[in-house]
């Protein structure tokens, strides 16, 4: 039901308190929405809409119990056409949920959509003055007023269309990069997939399991990382590093370094007769440091692609491994090779690393042997590991049967990181299960601070461990010494639970290390232009609704490079970038807001104020004119440039001086003092 | 929820007004919120959005006090927060400037306030404004108030 009073004026702006740039005249309708009881039941709305009517240039008021529904629009469209309307000012509730609606109600009406000025009368009056009725009829008439002299400056704006390339570049293949380059390329679209390793798989390729289930990593992830090398349009560049990139939305230029292999990957067929011949031996990176490996290797067994690669710093250069390889792929003159790509979207999907336990010596990690990490365990655990699957000690390689585990270690510590790395008290359930099974004679403590279970069949999978005896310790450990002899680690911590002080001894105890930024994520932040969020992760646009999106238009984020998780939730992100990345690729175009900073060449004085102020650099100088220019395509449109210029050279279009101005000389009421 | 928002009597019958200017990623969305949780708040207060605190330009606030504002108040993002990475750290160092010039003009400085609000503090918006219409209710209007001015 619309109960229309449109109270018409008559008057034209005889005493227009601003100088009008241009001398069109302006007949602004404006439209009070009740929102059922919401509004009309404390702002008398009649009284509004009376009293804004006989503001200069008001040439129509309605009140609508509801603006937004098909009638309340209907009655905005019918009045610009009987009245012909150029601007409309809708008092309701809050532009953040319903400017987009009433801005395509003036564009069907083929008014520009930013001749609409959007008066918040409902969260910011009658919701927050419910029992203070006057007061907030009378706020709710300055509201309004401020609107009306405010839309009467609005100036017309169009949203840019900028083309997109539909070529995509995914920086890091670990499980979410994969999936991100699977979807895009299951699309059609090509996709550049980098990685800075020698093989792609990230840090799942390393897990020996994968918990709830407990299946075997490397068993679900080869056959994936296979599928992406057979893709036609997946480009795998392993071994490589974004150098440079420029450019924006729909088109960045990416520079690629390509490391030196020293050898010719197209002659190579990773059969590693020139790891057998090598005489080196270094510390196996991918093994954690246990056991070793090459100076030339393939990184490994199910390395994709299946190439070996020269570790020149620990290289001799006995050149055994030229004379064995049969192809003759060793070129140990290789130099770093560059490709400049050209792509529409960028998923940034960089990874983590594992809090290094070393640095602070966290529960003896570094001083005691029989002290290691997750990681460590994890790959001892591995049938492809250092020990073939058996879980041996570091100080005398007998196999340990008292096993202690402590839990966040590097996450809920103010002395390290306060935030919860969310994966690591499954990891510690999964291994002390794992060795369990393999070894029902050994005996294991869990230490922890709260046991985390969150997710589907993990609770299921902690009742397990308790199930095959694992033992759960509430409490950290204050105090951790080895024996010098027996090299045992003697433990000194405190049962919460029981009120007690426990003094337990371990054979081995495994540190379940938080999640912590990779060294590379600084480096993509930077070039990208992203912003960190405060545990030095990369930083979604929204935390909830824009979860996967960055601040940067066209740069998606998947995987802990922005903030831990596990798994299935990496490989929702990955998926969730490609769909979200399709839909511009798709579109082969992109709309950037049509609220930008604009200079007026005539005024700027090219003195540069402006440009460290935008953090997306879209201000570059004009070196020829010696005045600074706005690149539409990177401004947001927040408008700190134009608050910082000097001279007044820089506006931001909707939010010009003289708009914000209006309103500011429209809290009072000037008119009737005068009047 | 408050308790201080039973219907009072009036008091001394002035109510300040109060110009705040808020960007339209939290401290709008805050006053948003506070709409929607209902938190009672004395209508003393006119927002003017902006896309960003960075966008406050000194001249919007000064113009506010010599149009009559009892108090004007500068809100944005918690720092770190901000929508457009770093915009509230430059209204951060503006507002410095603006209070030594505000002080200079003989006005106190309870008139002129920053505060970082997000858009879910619908509650501390609340009370962010109580507070200042309070403290302004004891000062009395601004010295700068419009008779006169045009």
């Amino acid at each position: 039901m619309s109960d229309n009073k449109g109270t018409e004026t008559e008057r034209t702006e005889t005493k227009g308190t601003e100088v009008q740039k241009d001398n069109d005249e302006k007949r602004v309708g404006v439209f009070v929405c009740e929102c059922g009881v919401n509004i009309g039941g404390v702002v008398n709305t009649k009284a509004v809409a009376d009293y804004i009517g006989t503001l200069p240039g008001v040439k129509v008021t309605s009140v609508n119990k509801f603006t937004c529904s098909d009638s309340g629009q209907a009655d905005i469209q019918q009045k610009i056409k009987e009245h012909n309307l150029n601007r409309v000012v809708v008092a309701a509730c809050s532009p953040k949920t319903h400017e987009p609606t009433f801005r395509a109600c003036l564009e069907q009406m083929g008014l520009n959509q930013y001749f609409l000025e959007f008066v918040n009368i409902r969260d910011h009056c009658s919701w927050i003055h419910m029992w203070e009725k006057e007061k907030a009829t009378e706020k709710a008439k300055d509201l309004v007023r401020m609107g009306v002299e405010r839309s009467k400056l609005l100036e017309p704006l169009v949203q840019s269309e900028v083309p997109v390339i539909d070529k995509a570049l995914v920086i890091g293949a670990g499980v979410a990069g994969m999936q991100s380059a699977l979807d895009l390329a299951d699309m059609g679209f090509q996709v550049y997939l980098v990685e800075k390793e020698p093989s792609i798989g990230g840090r799942m390729a390393r897990f020996d399991k994968v918990f709830p289930t407990n299946d075997c990593s490397i068993c679900i992830l080869g056959p994936k990382m296979v599928e992406v090398a057979r893709n036609k349009n997946i480009k795998i560049m392993s071994y490589s590093e974004v150098k440079a990139v420029d450019g924006y939305v729909g088109n960045f230029n990416v520079k690629i370094e390509h490391k030196p292999r020293y050898l010719d990957v197209a002659k190579c067929t990773g059969c590693a007769k020139c790891s057998e011949v090598c005489p080196v031996e270094v510390p196996y990176d991918f093994n954690e440091g246990f056991g070793t490996r090459k100076a030339i290797y393939v990184s490994f067994p199910q390395a994709v692609p299946l190439r070996a690669v020269l570790d020149k710093e620990n290289c001799i250069n006995c050149k055994a491994c030229a004379k064995a390889c049969a192809s003759g792929a060793i070129n140990y003159d290789m130099q770093p090779s560059y490709t400049d790509l050209n792509v529409g979207i960028i998923v940034v999907s960089v990874g983590f690393k594992t809090y290094d336990p070393e640095q602070r010596h966290d529960f003896g990690y570094g001083l005691y042997d029989n002290v290691i990490t997750a990681m460590e365990f994890e790959r001892l655990l591995n049938a492809a590991g250092p020990t073939g699957g058996h879980v041996v000690r570091p100080s005398d390689c007998k196999e340990p049967v008292r096993v202690g585990f402590v839990n966040c270690v590097g996450s809920r510590d103010k002395a390290t990181n306060i935030y919860c790395s969310g994966v690591c008290c499954m990891v510690t359930i999964k291994n002390a299960q794992l060795l369990k099974e393999k070894r029902p004679e050994t005996d294991h403590t869990i230490m922890y601070i709260d046991i985390r279970t969150p997710f589907r069949a993990y609770e299921e999978s902690y009742n397990r461990s308790r199930n095959l005896g694992v033992k759960f310790l509430r409490g950290r450990p204050v105090e951790v010494k080895e024996d010098p002899v027996t090299k045992n680690i003697k433990v000194r911590v405190e049962d919460t639970l029981a009120g007690e002080i426990r003094n337990l001894e371990f054979d081995l105890m495994v540190l379940a290390t938080g999640i912590v930024p990779h060294e590379g994520i600084n480096q993509i932040q930077q070039l990208l232009k992203l912003s960190k969020a405060a545990d030095g992760l990369l930083m979604e646009a929204h935390p909830k609704l824009k979860p996967v999106d960055t601040t940067i238009d066209g740069v998606y984020l998947a995987g802990v490079a922005s903030g831990p998780k596990d798994i299935p939730y990496a490989v929702s992100q990955g998926s969730a970038c490609a769909g979200r990345a399709a839909i511009l690729l798709k579109n082969r175009k992109a709309v950037t807001e049509g609220i930008t900073a604009v200079v007026n060449p005539d005024v700027c004085v090219g003195c540069q104020v402006c440009i460290p102020m935008c953090p997306f650099q879209a201000i570059k100088m004009d070196e020829k004119e010696g005045k600074a220019n706005v690149v539409k395509a990177l401004c947001k449109g927040c408008g700190t440039c134009v608050a910082a210029c000097p001279t007044g050279a820089l506006e931001q279009s909707h939010f010009k001086n003289n708009q914000l101005l209006a309103q500011v000389k429209n809290v009072f009421r000037f008119q009737e003092v005068a009047a | 929820m408050s308790e201080s928002t039973v219907p009072q009597a009036k008091t001394n019958g002035w109510e300040p007004k109060i110009v705040a200017f808020c960007c339209n990623w939290c401290s709008y969305g805050g006053a948003d919120s506070a709409g929607m949780g209902r938190f009672q708040q004395p209508a003393s207060t006119r927002i003017i959005r902006v896309m960003c605190s960075g966008r406050i330009d000194p001249l919007h606030v000064f113009n506010a006090f010599l149009e009559g504002a009892d108090a004007v108040l500068v809100t944005g993002c918690h720092i770190g927060d901000c929508h457009y990475v770093n915009g509230n750290d430059k209204t951060k160092i503006k507002y410095k400037y603006l209070e030594s010039v505000v002080q200079q003009l003989g006005i106190e400085k309870e008139r002129l306030q920053l505060n970082w609000i997000s858009a879910s503090e619908g509650e501390k918006f609340a009370n962010f404004i109580r507070d200042v219409t309070e403290q302004i209710k004891k000062l009395g209007p601004s010295p700068l108030k419009p008779e006169g001015v045009v």
